[in-house]
């Protein structure tokens, strides 16, 4: 039964339908999976062994009562500890909420649970999403499956390695900078940052309210066009939610994995590539336009002058929204609390639960944020960011009226080692220069895995479309998937080292 | 900058954070270079105005599990420290 974890979650999705194989056997296997090489990965915070099995059974015994189903039925998911599930602990990947049970779900999690998709459990991060590389979860990080010893990305490194260690046919992820794209990259597989306000973010624990988006973490492109279409759409309960329909994302993937874009006009953007990338992704990046080109794609370089000014504009309003966000942790409601010897105020309550339930990354950002948004500084700090804001949109606008579809390498670089940028904040910001420009103007994304680096380990393609033309990211991403797997002979986490499986 | 963010930190820290904040808040600076006064700013990549939903009445989230997950609670109430008096 292993090779039920080996399979695309649409294949999964079709020998259950099938009747090939039972819900209750697929989650099972998956549940194997975890505990033989989670012990090494640690993608997970959180194993619901039980509730995923009896939904999986529910499932089961609905399919066989002849009930009309979801397409997606009874194939396992993972969540990311950042969305809140009932009944299910969620963290955040913080000390501050250990242990936390919510009273309700995220609008998104209503959604898997109506389609029957049985939960495995909650995966890890960087703490409050605040991070590249797992790294700053108050749990201890999550391994790279390629190389235990390297970084599976982050903030969402643990439904990414969840994925890419085939514990997990599907995941959900968030993306702020990144989140979803970066750890994709560096695992070799899928991840999706939809348009800003195609999936609903009621329920998500907000890191900067005007930038999250929760996408699909997967290993083909199929299989996150399949989740996109069941986890977005409108929904009343997030008021920045697009209230119109998803355009056929399924659809177009399908359409994508013919191989041929004859009339699609792909972009390269000049400011996302050069220095500061390493050679082997460059050269992956090179091959795959020549793909692109070959599929009747016509190449256009564009130029996006202000995307230098992204990453300081970004670590500017993300701080200043998080700094905000995070100030309901106040020890009063829900999560730690700390109360200090003498004259125990409300005051002195919350400053002592923060400065014991908060790693250092969130501090940073929560003050860093405090001080950009302070009397004095507000115009010159806040401000400008949000007119930069403004200038890469502009930059966007021009870039998409010369091209249907943008390019770039995902991140500058493969998965680098644990430990060997957490004490430079600085460098390890540097990993989002590529996925920040499209959170700073609500563009959506996709990377998809283009080959292996001069060391052997995975690259990621970045595809950027406009507001609300989430498709043309499935079309081109399914397109260039089918090209290169035909090259390799298969997918390209067939080319990872097997994990030691243990008992 | 800690005591109005309400985060109580260690000298340790202190030093360490003043250092990293130095040199973080002058490379994101670089911003205004390009922020003149004609650029307007944005707030929000898709704007959107007057949303609201269907005034219709919903079943809210369970009082008592949500106590449940407080740090403390009396009589179907969150039990809070004392909140006046402070000199801060």
């Amino acid at each position: 039964m292993s090779d039920l974890t080996r399979i695309s979650a649409a294949t999964l999705a079709e020998k259950l339908s099938a009747g090939e194989v039972s819900s209750v056997e697929a989650t099972q296997a998956h549940l194997d999976r975890i505990t033989a090489v989670d012990g090494a990965v640690h993608a997970f915070l959180h194993v619901s062994a039980d509730e995923a099995l009896a939904t999986a059974a529910d499932v089961d015994q609905r399919r066989a009562a002849g009930e009309d189903l979801h397409a997606l039925a009874g194939v396992p998911i993972a969540v990311k500890d950042v969305v809140v599930t009932k009944g299910l602990p969620t963290t955040a990947g913080s000390k501050i909420l250990e242990g936390w049970v919510p009273p309700y779900d995220a609008t998104l999690v209503e959604r898997i649970k109506a389609a029957g998709l049985p939960i495995l459990g909650k995966t890890n991060m960087d703490e409050f999403a605040m991070g590249s590389s797992t790294e700053h979860s108050a749990y201890g990080n999550t391994h790279n499956p390629w190389d235990l010893t390297r970084i599976p990305g982050g903030s969402g490194g643990g439904s990414a390695a969840a994925v890419a260690a085939y514990e997990a046919p599907l995941a959900i992820g968030t993306d702020t900078g990144g989140s979803i794209r970066q750890p994709g990259a560096v695992t070799g597989t899928v991840g999706v940052k939809p348009t800003y306000g195609s999936v609903s973010r009621y329920g998500l624990i907000a890191m900067a309210s005007s930038l999250d988006q929760a996408g699909p973490v997967t290993r083909t492109v199929l299989d996150s066009a399949l989740l996109h279409e069941l986890i977005g759409g409108h929904d009343p309960l997030d008021s920045t939610s697009i209230a119109e329909p998803l355009p056929g994302l399924v659809a177009a993937a399908r359409q994508g994995a013919t191989g041929d874009l004859t009339g699609v006009r792909v972009g390269v953007i000049r400011e996302l590539q050069g220095e500061g990338y390493q050679a082997g992704v460059l050269a992956r990046f090179q091959e795959s336009l020549a793909i692109l080109e070959a599929a009747g794609a016509t190449i256009v370089e564009v130029s996006c002058p202000h995307f230098e000014y992204a990453l300081g504009a970004y670590y500017l309003i993300m701080p200043s929204e998080a700094s905000s966000n995070l100030a309901k942790f106040d020890g009063m409601r829900f999560g730690l609390r700390v109360v200090p010897e003498d004259n125990p105020t409300a005051e002195r309550v919350m400053s002592a639960t923060r400065g014991q339930g908060f790693g250092d990354e969130v501090k940073r950002r929560i003050i860093l944020g405090t001080y950009a948004l302070s009397a004095g500084y507000y115009d010159a700090y806040y401000g400008s960011a949000q007119k930069v804001r403004t200038l890469i949109q502009r930059d966007f606008d021009a870039a998409f009226a010369q091209a249907d579809v943008l390019v770039s390498p995902t991140a500058p670089t493969t998965a680098f080692k644990l430990g060997e940028k957490l004490d430079d904040p600085l460098a390890m910001y540097l990993n989002d220069v590529a996925t920040i420009p499209a959170n700073l103007a609500g563009v959506p994304g996709l990377s998809l895995p283009n080959g292996l680096s001069d060391d052997g380990l995975p690259v990621g393609f970045q595809v950027l479309a406009p507001a609300k033309a989430d498709d043309r990211l499935y079309r081109v991403g399914a397109a260039l998937e089918a090209l290169l797997e035909k090259n390799w002979g298969g997918p390209l986490l067939s080319q990872a080292p097997e994990l030691e499986v243990a008992r | 900058m800690a005591g109005l963010a309400r985060i109580d930190l260690t000298p340790a820290e202190i030093d360490r954070l003043a250092g990293e904040l130095d040199v973080i808040v002058e490379s994101v600076a670089r911003v205004s270079e390009i922020a003149t006064p004609d650029v307007p700013a944005t707030s929000h990549p898709l704007p959107l105005t007057n949303v609201f939903r269907a005034d219709v009445p919903v079943a809210p989230v369970d009082r008592d599990a949500v106590l449940a997950a407080a740090p403390a609670s009396q009589d179907g109430k969150f039990l809070v420290p004392q909140i006046l008096g402070e000199d801060a």
